[in-house]
């Protein structure tokens, strides 16, 4: 797919988003941008916004000002469908699976958008779409090799524990084979050893198949450890961006997470 | 047979492969599961690999007489690697693959590694980080090509790349490889195999292509294994048990070997391969056992009292069934009834179902998990030998099962008891040295030939061979009685609640035990109390589970009252550590025998306080994490009194 951790061109560029529920301003005049490859993250505390500024990456919400340039393109309000037909993917903070189904069913789904052959060929599993599912399948164990969750393919992801869900989410967001992928915390409530194995994963994606990724995180040593650049939201304000160490020593960003002497 | 022409005699292993690529060349030699399918090799395709393994080898400049290191699970390259260093009359060292970098520096300094073949990258990233102490090493072949983009050594090589000089190779000089396989005898090294190392460095033990085909072949005579049996192999390759039955049993015979996706897909796979010949260490079959009968405790009522009636009838009659004695008709219908409702099923979720054979060794199997198998109708067998001895000395022939025995030598094996109790053994099976340590050889064959064991035993009145312990582990209590540690902590450790036991006693006036709980087990019975825990350290320390093992260690006791030698080794007191044992923390070796003297200079202040019959003892200590990098445990360990019984022959005699 790519040569790994050559960074880009900016491929997406968000020009003074705001957006509001009501009279609630969720976003406040944001621009920032993600480069082609880059490992982008959004920090900020709870209720800062970052969720919403997700969101409006992947069209769930449509910004009522500003303009968000993908691929050089200016974009139309797309809804998530075309979100996802344009490669992005997301996990999210609470994880979305289908509970009762088994892994390897999980992420099949996420490879819906790229089956071609029509449904009732497929419920024959038939001609072409036996082919085309078996291609499928194949893609899929791929994925299953690469998170190294083989031994839990036939389980039901309502019986994994926490870490391994999150993993499985992660799985099924790459089933679909995206150009940018949004993760929503996804190191949230794992304890030491899941977050090592996760940032071992994002990393290896980033640099495996050159996957572009911005992603959610509260815990600051992962953030800090694995992202090229970083965006801060507080109270749906930007307060600060660059490498992790610009920000790490950005007043701003210090007076939002530790508060300030007054 | 009419198509040995071109390689007259089979007597190494090479040969013997490119003899069932001519004799079966479609039948299926090596299996693994790939990408959610089982990928089947037939023996011509595996002779086809290995020659091109083997070539590309030669073309990197292995030559004869070279060690090759193999570091990895059970992949069928790694397998091949073996064969294909064998071709060239160089010699495979497998190591231990979890084993961290610092521990392999040993091996492969005195070995004198020059070419190594790993798995993955975790593998490369330890030997390169013992490149330096390790000059020698000039070549590293990787099988799995996964997170290998980045590194740009010259030394290293991908096995495609290498495979594919090979085929290269073979096709300019198509005479090369069978003339270096000719050049092969059988009284070649075909193997090195490290000791684990109980006391002291790790040896190298050499071993003849003639010995591991004269002990593959008494083997599979013996079991009449052939071509279309089934072997799971998932043990480390290191072992010399695994060597025995997924390499040179398989390729003497020509059966199938499979290679599961990975180790913690063990259970599927069995369960998929179903296969015919199973071999395992106890622990094995004991954690096995530990996850049946915890699911049972979560099956519903009406399932668990059919369970346990029905093991109630196959303890009674389930093994002499199974060794064709005479039963009562109405004891055979009920366990008919059994093998329909419930052994057939259990068989059938343990991967059992195909079992012909299986065999344990490595340690003393518990007498109670030896006969669960035997009675649910699994024909498991115990046999005993050692890396020295290519793991062929005793086998217990069908029909002659004892619980407690392992069974007569094996044809062509003498065994003798010296008049220390020690063991000895004479045969083709033995070492024809330790590599580079003339002193050690001396040291353990003697002027007559015979190898020193170090094991403690006798034979019984049938002419079954008994091992009761290490010769050297085998004490005196004050009061002269004698104390076999081994024996008393495999008595505690069948109990599922129990994962492992220390007890010490030589030269005291009673025993005392360190225990480990099984985490599985006893978190399982804890949350069915509603006991909340946070993890080994706390819930080892609860007041309801130092019970719950006291319950275990008094039982342990009445039992050993049965045998008048042993009935003064009652446990007296005993403590829960506050770590699990572990192989990283040099407590337990590779293979996870306990190591006990290093255990009682570790946790001297136990002991003591053991004995000193204190209630309680803090304690910290260190722990490394399989990364190298290390941590602190401390905890206030309680210590308990148990109850102790007469002795049973005593009050016969009163």
């Amino acid at each position: 797919m790519s040569n790994g951790r050559q960074i880009g061109e900016v491929i997406l560029d968000l020009q003074n988003i705001s957006l509001r529920f009501g009279g609630v301003k969720a976003l406040t005049d944001i621009s920032f941008d993600v480069r082609e490859h880059e490992i982008r993250a959004i920090i900020g505390p709870n209720g800062a916004g970052k969720s919403s500024m997700l969101n409006v990456i992947n069209g769930v919400y449509h910004p009522q000002e500003g303009t968000i340039v993908f691929r050089g393109q200016k974009r139309h309000d797309m809804n998530t469908h075309e979100a996802a037909e344009a490669g992005f993917a997301r996990t999210f903070q609470n994880i979305a699976l289908f509970k009762g189904m088994s892994v390897l069913d999980n992420l099949m789904t996420g490879r819906n958008l790229k089956m071609k052959s029509n449904f009732l060929l497929q419920a024959l599993y038939w001609g072409p779409a036996q082919r085309e599912e078996l291609e499928h399948r194949r893609k899929v164990e791929e994925i299953i090799d690469f998170l190294e969750i083989e031994h839990i393919r036939k389980t039901p992801v309502g019986r994994l524990p926490y870490g391994l869900q999150k993993r499985v989410e992660l799985g099924r967001a790459l089933a679909s084979e995206p150009n940018i992928l949004l993760l929503d915390e996804p190191m949230a409530g794992m304890n030491v050893e899941e977050k090592q194995d996760m940032c071992r994963f994002v990393l290896d994606v980033n640099d495996q198949f050159g996957t572009t990724i911005v992603l959610i995180e509260h815990d600051m040593g992962v953030v800090m450890d694995i992202s090229d650049r970083v965006v801060v939201l507080d109270y749906g304000k930007k307060i600060g961006d660059g490498t992790p160490d610009e920000v790490k020593n950005n007043p701003d960003v210090i007076a939002a997470y530790l508060g300030t002497a007054h | 047979m009419s198509d040995d022409v071109r390689l007259p005699s089979l007597s190494t292993f090479p040969r013997l492969l490119m003899h069932h690529a001519q004799v079966r060349p479609n039948h299926p030699a090596t299996r693994e599961k790939d990408m959610g399918i089982w990928q089947t090799w037939t023996w011509s395709q595996v002779a086809e690999e290995v020659r091109a393994m083997a070539s590309g080898l030669a073309e990197l400049g292995f030559k004869r007489g070279d060690n090759l290191a193999i570091i990895g699970d059970n992949r069928p390259r790694l397998y091949w690697a073996m064969c294909a260093a064998q071709c060239l009359g160089g010699v495979p060292v497998p190591l231990y693959q979890d084993a961290v970098a610092a521990e392999m520096v040993f091996v492969l300094q005195d070995a004198g590694i020059k070419f190594a073949i790993v798995e993955d990258q975790e593998q490369v990233d330890k030997l390169l980080e013992n490149k330096a102490q390790c000059p020698e090493l000039q070549h590293i072949l990787y099988d799995d090509p996964r997170g290998m983009r980045h590194y740009n050594q010259p030394f290293l090589h991908g096995l495609d790349e290498v495979q594919e000089m090979g085929r290269i190779h073979n096709r300019n000089h198509p005479e090369f490889l069978d003339g270096e396989i000719e050049q092969g005898g059988a009284e070649d090294v075909a193997v090195m195999l490290y000791t684990s190392g109980t006391t002291g460095k790790p040896k190298g033990v050499c071993q003849t292509h003639g010995a591991f085909i004269k002990a593959a072949e008494s083997g599979c005579t013996f079991d009449r294994l052939g071509p279309d049996d089934n072997i799971l192999s998932y043990l480390p390759m290191a072992w010399v048990g695994d060597h025995l039955f997924s390499f040179a049993q398989a390729t003497y015979a020509g059966f199938t070997i499979n290679c599961p996706e990975s180790g913690d897909t063990v259970m599927t796979d069995m369960r998929e391969i179903g296969p015919s010949y199973y071999f395992a260490p106890p622990r094995v079959f004991e954690n096995l056992l530990t996850q049946v009968m915890i699911r049972m405790e979560d099956a519903g009522a009406i399932k668990r009292k059919l369970f346990h009636y029905f093991m109630g009838v196959a303890r009674r009659c389930g093994a002499e069934i199974l060794d064709g004695k005479p039963v009562s008709g109405a004891d055979r219908l009920r366990y008919a009834l059994g093998n329909l409702l419930v052994y057939g099923p259990l068989r059938n979720v343990l991967g059992m179902s195909r079992i012909r054979v299986a065999y344990t060794a490595g340690a003393a199997i518990g007498p109670d998990l030896f006969r669960f198998y035997r009675s649910i109708g699994v024909n498991l067998k115990q046999l005993y030998g050692s890396t020295e001895t290519c793991a062929a000395v005793c086998l217990q022939p069908d029909g002659q099962i004892k619980f407690d025995t392992v069974g007569p030598p094996a044809p062509g094996v003498e065994v003798k008891i010296a008049d220390s109790g020690e063991v000895l053994v004479r045969g083709e099976v033995l070492l024809k040295e330790y590599y580079k340590r003339p002193d050690a050889t001396a040291e353990s064959i003697d002027a007559q030939g015979y190898f020193h064991t170090g094991d403690a035993g006798f034979f019984d009145e049938d002419g079954h061979l008994k091992i009761i312990d290490r010769a050297k582990d085998v004490g005196k209590l004050a009061n002269g009685a004698m104390f076999a540690p081994n024996y008393i902590e495999n008595k505690l450790k069948f109990f599922s609640h129990i994962k492992e036991a220390v007890v010490f006693g030589d030269g005291k006036d009673e025993v005392c035990a360190f225990i480990n709980i099984d985490m599985g087990a006893v978190g399982n019975w804890a949350e069915r109390r509603n006991i909340a825990y946070s993890g080994y350290t706390d819930l080892a320390q609860k007041a309801e589970v130092y019970d719950l093992i006291r319950d275990c260690v008094e039982k342990a006791n009445a039992e050993l009252t049965h045998d008048t030698m042993l009935a003064d080794s009652q446990v007296h007191r005993f403590l829960i550590l506050h770590k699990e044992l572990d192989p990283d923390d040099d407590e337990l070796t590779r293979t996870r025998k306990v190591r006990r003297g290093f255990i009682a200079e570790k946790y001297g202040v136990l002991i003591a306080a053991l004995y000193s019959g204190k209630t309680s003892q803090f304690i910290e200590t260190e722990v490394k994490f399989e990364d190298g990098r290390k941590g602190k445990v401390s905890a206030d360990l309680r210590i308990l009194e148990v109850k102790t019984f007469p002795s049973q022959a005593a009050k016969k005699a009163a």
